[in-house]
């Protein structure tokens, strides 16, 4: 029988979810419920599928040389990180993967659960658990073939970390895919002005600017973290039609595809970096 | 005109999307268990419309692991013994729908079966010398006129050829459809319910109606209807031709009751479509074999209703043509002449036009009539639905291989836009020829000749 309205006990949130911002949590618990309106706050979410969906879809189809008839993803493990409601969790799950959806608001877990739990083939293929990255790490070692972290690092307290965590868990060759925004005046101007304020396309408070990361930063990251970083490309969103294009300025929002160094990983046997993270002093061209 | 084709498009430019959720009854949740079945897609309705999309989708590679089902109120037909005579219910096939029932694998069963290409189509008034000829530059064919029967034969083999993705369900007329909420809250549940006259009900992402111009899936769903009656009704015939010809050409006269159309079956035999007045069409069927056909070869050949200004007129304006543009007027071919009917043969079925507001809702889509009926004149009602389908069919192969909800009103849309788009003007012009033919006053008589040959000289506005 599925138990949907028993709500299960909070735990408490612990203070070692180093790369979790407490304060971005609360920002989503309150919104939780309304992810799935898809002409709602989170509607810009919902539209970028037309174009990170197919990103996925036809960089992992490029790589591999088996296709399983209308199951292009079959037999891919995918962690997605800071899935939410589960808005890229479910396309992905239907086009053949096994998913495992992560976020740190339990409140985004349940909603998720509740909307794959309609559908017994999505109920199948995606799990969802309620737990920051570094709290998997451990029991996942290299067990993923793909990490999709869709608009999410701008979010997280520790960057760097939130790399070395990835690197962990993924299987040597394996692809990361991260779409985020880019730390520029127009992106202050548009994606926070703009987007929160004025346009309302994106709740207010949503992001913070301080957070957002330029791609030359999120790059330099990966490459010295056992990344090879394959794709960069800009993503424009257009507010009148509420569509999501490429485009080929990564000034506002970008797309990233890096492939895990295919060499055995090592351990890493010292503890995560506490000391807060050096900025790159350029930010990204208006 | 123009009012009238923003009225049937009938939706404001930025319509909020919370104006096509219903009110009514949601159905509750139940649990897995003992929920009914779920399917990708249901198509309501198995004539030839339903039965190609549900046989499109079931043959389309990114649906290799979806549940479609197919539901038909009447039994499963035995298409495999085709009589020798001709069926009297014939539909003209573009070569764009021939394409569409290529890609299902259909058009092959088809030719296989029995088919006529025609060239060309001679169009002319009653009233004038006025005619218009249609034909390719290449002397391709230009359509096809094939039996009813023989295209649900062939539909009937590919869905046979997929059955393990989709279900047909014969005897299963569908009686109530629950809907629901797009963004579903807690307790009900997020697929389109149906229930079956037995009782059996289904889940579905997605409901497709191709029930018909009366279709429920669109009455339930709350979809405005703009329909009209017309005062006609449509006479069915299969003929004989006097002598074997070629018969290549579709022939088409307009008459003041209506357009009489014969469309070629084989080289001795023609279907007849006569939309005339509802007491004339009673009178066609009750009339004996002989008469019937002195009727038919009257129709075509008389000239009772030309007037001498009309053709004097008319005749004007065609040496202006040819002063112009020497090659604007086309030899005039005639038409065969009739011999004799098939006995039993003989039906009538009455005409209207409709539109419907909306082709799409939350989980629902309606193609063919049940989105839009239109007069036989233009030969066009089935490949209008044809099309429907290529373009759903498009839309949804793509979201499938997007891993996108089939029910979402994102891709449903973009369907309803491209198809409206074609057929609302499709089916406005086809109202206004059937009310200009309709009429011997002079003035619109002589609007109609020389724009019917104004038209037959300019290739563009062919």
């Amino acid at each position: 029988q599925l138990s949907l309205f028993r709500f299960t006990v909070k735990r408490p949130f612990s203070t070692s979810h180093s790369s979790v911002d407490s304060k971005e949590m609360k920002k989503f618990q309150l919104l939780a419920h309304k992810w799935w309106d898809e002409e709602g706050e989170y509607a810009a979410l919902h539209s970028m599928n037309d174009i990170r969906v197919p990103f996925i879809r036809d960089t992992l189809l490029s790589m591999s040389s088996n296709y399983h008839l209308g199951n292009p993803l079959s037999g891919i493990r995918i962690l997605d990180v800071g899935c939410g409601g589960g808005l890229l969790s479910e396309p992905l799950g239907r086009l053949g993967a096994s998913v495992t959806g992560i976020d740190p608001v339990e409140d985004n877990i349940r909603t998720a659960d509740r909307h794959k739990s309609f559908d017994p083939v999505l109920a199948k293929r995606i799990q969802y658990k309620s737990s920051s990255l570094e709290e998997i790490v451990e029991e996942s070692m290299e067990t993923f073939d793909v990490i999709v972290a869709s608009e999410v690092v701008e979010h997280v307290a520790d960057l760097e970390m939130f790399i070395k965590c990835c690197s962990q868990v993924l299987k040597p060759d394996g692809s990361l895919f991260i779409t985020t925004i880019n730390k520029t005046q127009l992106s202050y101007v548009l994606g926070i002005v703009v987007a929160e304020k004025i346009m309302g396309i994106v709740p207010e408070g949503t992001h913070d600017w301080e957070k957002f990361v330029p791609p030359e930063e999120l790059e330099y990251l990966l490459e010295s973290n056992g990344f090879s970083v394959k794709t960069v490309s800009g993503m424009l969103y257009n507010p009148l039609s509420g569509s999501w294009s490429w485009t080929k300025s990564t000034s506002l929002n970008y797309a990233v595809h890096a492939v895990k160094a295919g060499a055995p990983s090592h351990a890493t046997d010292t503890p995560p970096e506490t000391d807060t993270q050096q900025r790159s002093a350029t930010a990204g061209t208006a | 005109s123009s009012a009238a084709m923003a009225a049937l498009r009938g939706r404001p430019l930025l319509a909020p999307l919370g104006a096509r959720l219903r009110a009514g009854p949601r159905a509750p949740l139940r649990s897995a268990a003992s929920a009914p079945p779920l399917y990708d897609v249901v198509v309501s309705g198995g004539g030839m419309v339903g039965s190609a999309m549900a046989a499109v989708l079931g043959h389309d590679i990114h649906f290799y692991d979806k549940k479609i089902a197919l539901l038909e109120a009447g039994p499963r037909k035995d298409y495999n013994h085709l009589p020798d005579s001709y069926s009297n219910r014939v539909s003209s096939i573009s070569p764009g729908s021939a394409t569409l029932l290529s890609s299902c694998g259909a058009w092959d069963h088809v030719c296989s079966l029995r088919l006529k290409p025609f060239r060309r189509m001679q169009v002319w008034d009653a009233c004038s010398e006025a005619m218009i000829v249609f034909e390719k530059d290449d002397l391709d064919d230009m359509g096809y006129i094939v039996e009813n029967d023989v295209i649900m034969s062939a539909l009937t083999k590919q869905l046979d050829a997929v059955a393990d993705r989709v279900e047909v369900f014969y005897r299963s007329k569908a009686v109530g459809y629950t809907w629901p909420l797009p963004s579903h809250s807690c307790g009900t549940s997020p697929w389109v319910q149906v229930e079956l006259a037995d009782g059996r009900r289904l889940q579905t992402k997605l409901l497709i109606g191709a029930d018909g111009h009366n279709s429920v899936v669109r009455k339930e769903a709350e979809i405005q209807n703009l329909e009209h009656q017309y005062d006609q009704s449509a006479v069915v015939a299969t003929l004989h031709l006097s002598e074997a010809t070629d018969n290549n050409v579709a022939w088409q006269r307009f008459l003041p009751t209506g357009p009489i159309a014969l469309l070629p079956l084989s080289d001795t035999a023609s279907s007849l479509v006569w939309s005339t007045s509802h007491d004339h069409a009673s009178e066609l069927l009750a009339m004996d074999e002989e008469s019937f056909v002195d009727s038919i070869n009257s129709a075509f050949w008389s000239n009772i209703n030309h007037s001498d200004f009309i053709d004097a007129a008319g005749a004007m304006f065609r040496s202006a043509i040819s002063l112009l543009k020497p090659s604007g007027s086309a030899v005039r071919q005639l038409p065969p002449s009739v011999a004799r009917v098939d006995p039993e043969s003989r039906a009538m079925f009455p005409l209207g036009m409709g539109h419907a507001t909306e082709y799409v809702q939350h989980r629902v889509a309606l193609i063919g009539d049940a989105a839009h009926r239109v007069h036989p004149l233009a030969g066009q009602g089935v490949n209008l639905g044809f099309g429907d389908i290529a373009c759903l069919a498009h839309h949804l192969s793509a979201a499938a291989f997007n891993g996108s909800d089939l029910g979402s009103l994102k891709h449903l849309l973009r369907f309803e836009t491209e198809r409206q788009r074609h057929n609302v003007s499709l089916i406005a012009a086809t109202d206004v020829l059937k009310r200009l033919y309709s009429t011997t006053l002079a003035p619109l008589v002589l609007l109609r000749t020389w724009g019917l040959q104004a038209t037959n000289a300019l290739p563009p506005v062919k």
